[in-house]
C-alpha cells in the first residue's frame, strides 16, 4: 500500500452509508444547528453543578424576590428567592435524562419485539402486535397516568411511564421494515447458505432498521420531555422543590398575575428544547429517506 | 362494505377484552389493599372485612371479573369512594365539557392545518411554506399547559379580553380550545404538505394541468381528493391525541371536564373513578379509530378488499 495507490482511488467515488449521510445531512443548515444546540445542551446539563451561580435548591436571596432578570440574575428570581437559571440548568439534566432514559428503553425492547414480530410472524406476531394495540387504545398521557396511578408519583415512574407508551410505536416501525426486509433477496441468499436466524436477523435485518428506529428516536424525545413535563404539572411528576421545568411551571402559576418572568423562562427553556429534538429529527428523516433527495 | 364493517367489529373483541381486563386488574395492582382503600384510613378490621365482602373482594378473580364487566355492560362503576356518587353519575356530569373542548379544538385545528398544509405544499419551499412549517414545527415543540398559561396572561390578565377559568359561556371555550389543538394543527398541517407534495407530482396532475386546467381547480378538484385519504387516517389519532391533551388543559384552565376529575380522582386515590375514566377514555379512542377506519373504506374502496 503506497501513497499512489492510495491516490488512484477518488475520495469522492467511496460513498459508504455514512459518508452518504453525513453529505445530505450537512446540507440541512437547520438540524445541524439544532444538533449543535442539542450537543451545547448536553454539556450544560452534565456541568450543571460546577456551573450554576447559586443552588438550585437550597439558596435563597431574600433581598431580591420575583426579580426581574439582572446581572445578578440573568433569568430572575423566583417568588421563593431562588435563581431561576440554576434552576432550569439543573432542570435540563431531569428532563434530558427522563427523555433519553424512556425512549432508549422505549426503542430497545420496541426494537426487539418488532423485530420478533416481523421475523417469526405467526403466533409471535399476532400477540406481539396485540398488545400494541392494547397501549395503542390508550390516548398516551392516559396511560402514563394510569401507570403512575398504580406505581406511585416521582419521576422515576414517570420514566417508566413514558418508557411503556414509546414502546408500541417502535415494536410497529421494525416489525413494518422487518417484513419488507425479510423477502429481500440478500436476506434469501444469506438463508441460503445456511445463516441461523440470530445471524439474519442480527446482521442482516437489525441494520436495515436502524435508520428508522434513529429519525423516531430523536422526534420521540422531543414528544417525551413534553410527556414527562406535564406530568410535572400536573403534580403526577417530580415534586417541588425539585427544579424540573414542568414542576417548574406549577409552582410559577399561582404567581402568574404578578411576576411571569418565573413561568417564561421555563416555557421557553422546554419549548426549545423540544424544538430542537424536532427540527434534529426532521433533518435526520430527510437525510435517511432514499425517498428523499436524487435531485 | 357491511362485510368489511363486521369484519372490523368482530376484530375489536380481543382489543376490548384485554383492555377489560388491565382496567379491572388495575385495582390489584395498586400498592395495598383495596377494600381497606374503600373503607378510609381509619376503618377497623370489621369496618374493611366488611367492605371487602361487600365489593366482592373475597371472591375468586375471575368471578370479580365476571361482576365487573357485568357491571360496566350494565353502565355500572360503582361508587366513587370520595362522594360516594354513582361513578356514571360523576362521569355523566363531566362529559360534555370535554366533548365540546375536544370538537371545538378539533374543528379549527384541521380546518387550518390543512389549509396551512396546502398552502405550504403548493407554494413548496418558497416563503408561504417556510412560514407555515416553521409554525407548524414550534406548535408541535411548545408544551400545552405553557401555551396555555400564556395565552391566559395575554388574553385574559393583560388585555382582560377573555375570562380565565370555567365553561359558563363560549366565550371560555376559547382560549382552552386554541391550546388543545395547537399541537394538532400543526401535525395536521405538516402531514398534509407532506401528503399534497407527493401528490402534486403525480402523472394524473400532470394531466390535469396538460388539459389547460387552472392551478386552483387542479389542486382543489384533483389534488385535494386524493390527498385526504392519509390526512382523515391521521385525524383519528389526533383525536385521541386530544382526548389525553384535554386533561392536561383542563388542569390548566381548572375546566370542569373528564380531564380534571380524573387528575383528582388519582389525587384521591379514587380508583373507581379512575377505573371508569380510563375504561370511556380508551372505548372513545378505539371507536374513534374505528369510524376512521370506516371512512377511510368509504373514500378509498380498495381498502374493503384486502
Amino acid at each position: 500500500m503506497t501513497a499512489a495507490t492510495a491516490a488512484m482511488v477518488p475520495t469522492a467515488a467511496v460513498r459508504t452509508p455514512w459518508s452518504e449521510f453525513w453529505r445530505k445531512f450537512k446540507r440541512q443548515h437547520v438540524a445541524v444547528i439544532a444538533g449543535v444546540f442539542v450537543l451545547l445542551l448536553v454539556a450544560l446539563a452534565i456541568l450543571a453543578p460546577w456551573i450554576v451561580p447559586y443552588d438550585a435548591e437550597n439558596f435563597f436571596d431574600y433581598d431580591s424576590l420575583n426579580a426581574t432578570p439582572s446581572w445578578k440574575h440573568w433569568f430572575g428570581v423566583d417568588p421563593l428567592g431562588r435563581d431561576i437559571l440554576s434552576r432550569l440548568l439543573m432542570g435540563a439534566r431531569i428532563s434530558l435524562t427522563a427523555g433519553f432514559v424512556s425512549v432508549a428503553v422505549g426503542a430497545v425492547v420496541g426494537t426487539v419485539l418488532g423485530l420478533v414480530a416481523g421475523y417469526r410472524e405467526g403466533w409471535w406476531d399476532r400477540i406481539i402486535m396485540r398488545l400494541c394495540d392494547v397501549l395503542f387504545a390508550f390516548p398516551g398521557i392516559l396511560l402514563a397516568i394510569g401507570i403512575v396511578a398504580i406505581l406511585g408519583g416521582g419521576m422515576v415512574n414517570v420514566i417508566i411511564a413514558v418508557a411503556i407508551f414509546s414502546i408500541p410505536t417502535f415494536a410497529r416501525l421494525v416489525r413494518g421494515n422487518t417484513l419488507s426486509l425479510k423477502h429481500l433477496t440478500y436476506v434469501e441468499a444469506a438463508r441460503s447458505v445456511g445463516a441461523s436466524d440470530w445471524t439474519i436477523v442480527l446482521r442482516h435485518i437489525f441494520p436495515g432498521t436502524i435508520a428508522a428506529v434513529v429519525v423516531y428516536f430523536s422526534l420521540r424525545i422531543g414528544t417525551s420531555i413534553i410527556t414527562a413535563a406535564s406530568l410535572s404539572f400536573i403534580g403526577l411528576g417530580a415534586q417541588p422543590p425539585t427544579p424540573e421545568w414542568g414542576a417548574m411551571l406549577n409552582e410559577a402559576r399561582s404567581d402568574m398575575m404578578t411576576s411571569p418572568h418565573v413561568a417564561i423562562f421555563p416555557s421557553l427553556a422546554i419549548f426549545f428544547t423540544v424544538l430542537a429534538f424536532n427540527l434534529l429529527g426532521d433533518g435526520l428523516r430527510d437525510a435517511l429517506d432514499p425517498k428523499i433527495d436524487r435531485r | 362494505m357491511l362485510q368489511y364493517l363486521v369484519k372490523r367489529l368482530l376484530g375489536l373483541i380481543p382489543t376490548l377484552l384485554i383492555v377489560g381486563v388491565l382496567v379491572f386488574m388495575f385495582v390489584h395492582l395498586l400498592p395495598g389493599d383495596p377494600a381497606r382503600l374503600a373503607a378510609g384510613p381509619d376503618a377497623t378490621p370489621a369496618t374493611v372485612a366488611l367492605v371487602r365482602q361487600d365489593l366482592g373482594l373475597d371472591k375468586p378473580l375471575p368471578e370479580q371479573f365476571m361482576r365487573f364487566a357485568g357491571g360496566v355492560l350494565r353502565g355500572d362503576f360503582g361508587r366513587s369512594l370520595r362522594t360516594k356518587r354513582p361513578v356514571s353519575t360523576e362521569i355523566a356530569d363531566r362529559f360534555m365539557p370535554t366533548l365540546w373542548l375536544t370538537v371545538a379544538a378539533m374543528a379549527w385545528s384541521v380546518t387550518f392545518g390543512m389549509i396551512i398544509g396546502t398552502l405550504s405544499a403548493v407554494w413548496r419551499n418558497r416563503w408561504p411554506d417556510r412560514l407555515g412549517m416553521t409554525l407548524a414545527v414550534s406548535g408541535i415543540s411548545f408544551p400545552a399547559f405553557a401555551l396555555g398559561m400564556l395565552l391566559m396572561q395575554i388574553f385574559s390578565v393583560q388585555l382582560r379580553w377573555l375570562p380565565t377559568v370555567g365553561a359558563d359561556s363560549w366565550r371560555h371555550y376559547i382560549l382552552p380550545s386554541l391550546t388543545l389543538g395547537a399541537a394538532v394543527a400543526a401535525i395536521m398541517a405538516r402531514f398534509t404538505r407532506s401528503s399534497f407534495v407527493e401528490i402534486l407530482q403525480d402523472d394524473y396532475i400532470r394531466t390535469a394541468r396538460a388539459k389547460g386546467l387552472s392551478e386552483t381547480v387542479v389542486v382543489v378538484k384533483h389534488g385535494l381528493r386524493n390527498a385526504l385519504i392519509p390526512v382523515v387516517t391521521m385525524m383519528g389519532l389526533q383525536f385521541g391525541f386530544l382526548l389525553g391533551g384535554s386533561i392536561v388543559v383542563e388542569v390548566v384552565f381548572n375546566w370542569p371536564g373528564m380531564g380534571r376529575l380524573l387528575i383528582d380522582a388519582v389525587d384521591m386515590r379514587d380508583y373507581p373513578v379512575i377505573q371508569g375514566l380510563v375504561l370511556l377514555f380508551s372505548l372513545e379512542f378505539i371507536l374513534i379509530n374505528l369510524i376512521v377506519d370506516l371512512l377511510y373504506a368509504v373514500i378509498n374502496p380498495t381498502i374493503r378488499y384486502r
